[in-house]
């Protein structure tokens, strides 16, 4: 690639951030060009916010009618999923499953609780509700 | 180290973990591109591990496992690294700030997640992300983060976060700093060696998920999408985007960094066939650059437009054979 074909299509997703990526000058040299971002790789990255996104908004709706606990919601708004919250906590997945059952998680052991506040990097107190929802 | 105490030159790079290994040998005496930082550790790959799941999608990676560039500089150039890892907190974070205050640069691997200074949409919970500390301003961290244009910084709160986070590759607070640079490398016997170690693997890896073969599997299970749910199809699309783009490889999956490498072996050498390699490296690049639009395309039609899995498939397909004629050329360089 060119250093002057390089996108410079100021994604939202860098935050005004720049990425380096490798180029060539005219007389074909390498180096580094600063890039704002390129649609394509944009597309992408909000495509995988979205479904997280979508995850999450999923499970805060069966959450607010009682199907799930907040622990689900909370998993999917943190970026885990089942098997990455499992790795995570060291918890065998079935017995995370288990917790999605609001009867379940209601019993659970601040212990317990604090296994899956820590690495959500949130409180215990959190963790029990839904958040207010921003509209 | 006597030069450890000089002032420290923040560096812009494509890869995180190339980027670290060469920011931190030119501080010590031993001037090192990025794209010689990877190309000396023979980190260009490929790979596609389908029951390797992250965030439900199978891992696609353009290099080597993480940890690999360290090793392999240590492996080819003879430069020594000490790596340290905590099973106690306290004791991780201690242990960094009596390096930083002897003057030294520390590497550190961190959870992309916790990193306060990423922008919200790139943090995923991936623990194999490569930074240096180069100091400590009360309790806040001063920060170079290669993939980043300006230095950044990180409280002592957040950073262990970063540093011990839980999962799949936890770093266990793993920070590093070479023990012994040396003062030059011998390119003539070193480059050979790393550039025939790339073309090999690429050639002729027996598995099927790695190397060129890698490739056209990923492109026979891009075929067999058709008939996979519509929704995970173009997430599974998005997904090699984002592996060969977003993550952090200087553009087409690290094949513009590894064109440089060769460009600029070449030139040291004085080796014509490593040049023309490099030419064909990035023509290699373009063909990836265009492989991501295409799928960007066909991700952005809207519902009921039906996606040409074959077209994205055939030309994955082309591009593994144009980088089998780029690791022949490179095996008859020498």
């Amino acid at each position: 690639m060119k250093a002057q074909e390089v996108p410079q299509d100021d994604n939202s997703t860098y935050h005004g951030e720049k990425r380096a990526v490798y180029a060539t000058t005219k007389d074909g040299d390498y180096g580094v060009v600063a890039s704002s971002g390129w649609d394509v790789e944009a597309e992408a990255t909000q495509q995988a916010v979205a479904e997280l996104q979508r995850l999450a908004d999923e499970a805060y709706a069966a959450c607010e009618t009682g199907k799930c606990s907040p622990l689900e919601y909370h998993m999917y708004a943190k970026r885990l999923d089942l098997l990455s919250l499992s790795q995570a906590t060291g918890l065998f997945q079935w017995r995370i499953k288990r917790h999605f059952n609001v009867k379940n998680f209601n019993k659970l052991s601040d212990k317990l609780l604090d296994r899956y506040a820590d690495v959500m990097g949130i409180t215990i107190s959190e963790l029990k509700k839904l958040p207010q929802k921003e509209s | 180290m006597s030069v450890a105490s000089k002032e420290f030159i923040h560096k812009h790079a494509g890869h995180c973990e190339s980027g670290v290994m060469s920011t931190m040998l030119s501080h010590h005496g031993l001037a090192m591109s990025e794209p010689m930082a990877f190309g000396l550790s023979s980190a260009l790959s490929f790979a596609y591990l389908p029951f390797v799941k992250l965030a439900g999608m199978p891992l696609i990676a353009y290099r080597s496992i993480p940890k690999a560039i360290i090793k392999g500089l240590q492996k080819n150039i003879g430069v020594k690294m000490k790596i340290e890892t905590f099973s106690n907190q306290q004791k991780g974070q201690e242990r960094l700030d009596v390096l930083l205050e002897e003057g030294k640069i520390v590497g550190a691997q961190t959870s992309v997640f916790w990193l306060p200074y990423l922008p919200e949409e790139m943090r995923f919970h991936f623990n194999g992300h490569n930074l240096l500390v180069y100091g400590k301003e009360a309790s806040t961290y001063k920060i170079s983060d290669p993939v980043f244009e300006h230095v950044v910084e990180a409280s002592e709160q957040e950073f262990l976060k970063a540093r011990f986070a839980k999962g799949v590759m936890a770093p266990k607070g793993a920070i590093y700093y070479p023990t012994f640079v040396p003062e030059n490398i011998d390119y003539a016997s070193v480059v050979p060696k790393a550039v025939k170690a790339v073309a090999k693997r690429m050639l002729k890896t027996p598995v099927p998920i790695a190397g060129l073969k890698g490739m056209r599997y990923l492109a026979k299970n891009i075929r067999n999408l058709e008939s996979k749910d519509r929704r995970y199809a173009r997430l599974f699309l998005g997904h090699i985007v984002r592996m060969q783009e977003e993550i952090g490889t200087g553009g087409a999956g690290f094949r513009y960094i590894y064109a440089s490498f060769l460009q600029e072996s070449g030139k040291i050498l004085g080796n014509e066939t490593l040049l023309e390699a490099s030419e064909m490296m990035t023509a290699v690049g373009d063909s990836w650059r265009e492989f991501a639009l295409l799928i960007a395309k066909s991700i952005r039609s809207k519902k009921s437009e039906t996606v040409d899995f074959d077209a994205i498939a055939k030309k994955l397909e082309s591009i593994a054979d144009e980088e089998a004629l780029v690791y022949q050329k490179m095996l008859t360089a020498f």
